[in-house]
């Protein structure tokens, strides 16, 4: 008898995003990289097209964040000097681009200046060739005077700059226009509110074609179910065809991660947990690894050990599991 | 929710007239008034206006020169569509089919053969069916056929048979009821499409009649419909309809952001 055929047909595309311009295309990296295009859901290669592979982007920051001295330790002294940090993310790590976050802007850290972080911009450009995520500090008010001299640091390089929520989209339309950068939409854990910041974004006359889709990032015990019903709901209506959710997705996972109880504090206070040098980096590969089967399309990611697990386990669900 | 423009209809003595004075402008405009509402295909109906297969692939390459937008064939013979289907760009609709084995076996080779999708009127050679168990009877006959002509669920659009409030009101419950099981055929299930404004045929309130008889098909499985899309109170219930049948993902603008 013969099986009836039970792969799923999709009618829509999600959208192409090139992130990084080369010299020719008016900025200076050595490569561009380039999500979405799928016409199926993750890894199901027999079922449609995946013509690009999911990415990692390494965690940087201007300021070294509150981390466990796990993570410190396994990225060693460079992670006091964004640019060292950047190098090695790229030479040894071997991400794909980099994510750059200004921690240090935030009020409640130090306070950084606009010109401080633009600066901090222009030497992580000058030190790697890669592709740059661009964030600010999280506190909207700062960052609206920090994103606009960060992105004219990068002008040209066509960067990712986190991120437009429905309260500050407009000054993150006005900047990346002017200054030829990517958007990162940003909601709550709220697929409506996902959905309503791109309708604002569109309606602002910024293309969506250009966006990328950021539902914060849960870890794994922090609501993590409910990013990953977001990620893939948003994923399963975007192949159906509605435009508005037809953006690839971005996962902060290394940000989140590394807050948690579960890998910050060792066996002296989590017994039979095990060793936190083990458990942290486990953590947040597990939480990477089942967000790109929810859709994401660039993971940020912060402990090198976390960083090769993932990179190998993406080349394996492309295989199909097969060695 | 798929929508089907039907403005350019030679019942309407616009294009009618423009169809014997072969004045393109009048078809183009409405094509052109109809996608820019948002419609999904252009219907095409040649009426009374003519019966030359030419007269049909005009009207056609007439839309065409506009939009390029999908054609709901609206006509059934098959002399006719042998011209009209290959004339189409994309996979047209052809609108349609009644369960009379006969008038199938000619029209599904044609349909099967430029891989089109069919409207299937679930009625049968006696006629108009009068309950939802008959509805459903001509309905799986017709599913059974396009099935045999190695066609997919997606390619065929049940077509319950709207009929007048005003003239027979025991109907409408039982084109909800066989409009509800058509979708149990096929796991996706088929299209389940319909000509709406018959059901406020005659009425005074046309216009409300047409947005809740389309919501309560639509909470039966309804998901495409022939209809003026320009009648944007129409097409706001439907979206919304389709919003509470969670078909779609909500966000405060869902309205305006249809019709960006």
């Amino acid at each position: 008898m013969e099986l009836p055929d039970v792969k799923e047909k999709w009618t829509a595309q999600i959208n192409q995003v090139t992130i990084g311009a080369t010299k020719d295309q008016g900025g200076t990296r050595a490569r561009t990289v380039t999500v979405g295009g799928q016409t199926t859901m993750p890894f199901l290669t027999f079922e449609g097209e995946l013509p690009f592979k999911p990415v990692i982007a390494g965690y940087v920051a201007d300021t070294p964040p509150g981390w466990p001295e796990v993570l410190i330790n396994a990225i060693g002294k460079e992670i006091n000097s964004p640019e060292e940090w950047a190098q090695k993310c790229v030479e040894e790590y071997g991400v794909d681009l980099i994510s750059l976050k200004m921690v240090g802007a935030d009020p409640a850290v130090k306070d950084a200046s606009p010109a401080d972080c633009a600066r901090v911009v222009e030497d992580v450009l000058k030190a790697v060739d890669v592709p740059l995520i661009i964030w600010g500090c999280g506190d909207d008010e700062k960052d609206n005077h920090v994103l606009p001299e960060c992105s004219q640091a990068a002008k040209g390089e066509n960067c990712l700059i986190g991120s437009a929520k429905e309260s500050n989209y407009m000054t993150i339309v006005a900047i990346c226009k002017a200054d030829k950068h990517k958007i990162i939409s940003e909601a709550p854990v709220d697929i409506n509110i996902g959905k309503q910041v791109n309708i604002l974004l569109q309606d602002a006359g910024f293309d969506l074609k250009d966006v990328v889709m950021f539902q914060t990032t849960a870890a794994l015990g922090y609501g993590f179910d409910y990013v990953y019903t977001i990620l893939e709901r948003a994923r399963i209506a975007g192949l159906k065809g509605d435009k508005l959710m037809a953006s690839p997705q971005i996962c902060d996972v290394g940000g989140e991660v590394w807050r948690i109880k579960e890998a910050v504090v060792d066996e002296d206070v989590l017994t039979g947990w095990g060793k936190l040098e083990k458990r942290g980096p486990m953590w947040e590969a597990v939480c990477a690894g089942v967000y790109l089967q929810a859709g994401a399309d660039i993971l940020i990611m912060a402990h090198p050990e976390a960083i090769k697990n993932i990179q190998m386990t993406i080349d394996q669900f492309l295989k199909g599991g097969k060695e | 929710m798929i929508f089907i423009g039907e403005r350019v209809n030679a019942g309407f003595k616009d294009i009618k007239e423009a169809i014997i004075n072969k004045d393109g402008d009048v078809i183009k405009e409405w094509t052109r008034k109809q996608a820019d509402a948002k419609a999904d295909y252009i219907d095409v109906n040649l009426g009374t206006a003519s019966n030359k297969p030419e007269d049909l692939c005009w009207m056609i390459e007439m839309v065409q020169e506009e939009v390029d937008l999908p054609i709901s064939i609206d006509n059934n013979k098959p002399v006719m569509l042998k011209e009209a289907v290959p004339v189409c760009k994309k996979p047209p609709l052809v609108n349609s089919t009644t369960a009379d084995d006969k008038k199938m076996d000619e029209l599904l080779p044609i349909v099967a053969e430029h891989n089109a999708s069919i409207i299937g009127l679930v009625m049968d050679e006696a006629g108009s069916p009068n309950s939802a168990d008959k509805r459903v009877e001509n309905a799986g006959k017709i599913f059974a056929k396009i099935m045999e002509y190695g066609m997919s669920p997606d390619q065929l659009f049940l077509d319950p048979i709207v009929m007048p409030l005003k003239f027979m009101q025991d109907q409408a419950r039982e084109i909800l009821k066989g409009a509800a099981q058509f979708q149990l055929f096929s796991d996706p299930p088929c299209h389940i499409v319909c000509g709406l404004s018959n059901i406020s045929n005659g009425t005074t309130h046309k216009k409300l009649i047409n947005r809740v008889f389309a919501a309560m098909l639509i909470a039966n499985g309804l998901d495409a419909v022939i209809l003026d899309v320009m009648d944007e109170e129409l097409v706001n219930t439907i979206l919304t309809a389709d919003l509470i049948m969670n078909k779609g993902i909500y966000a405060d603008s869902y309205i305006e952001a249809f019709r960006k």
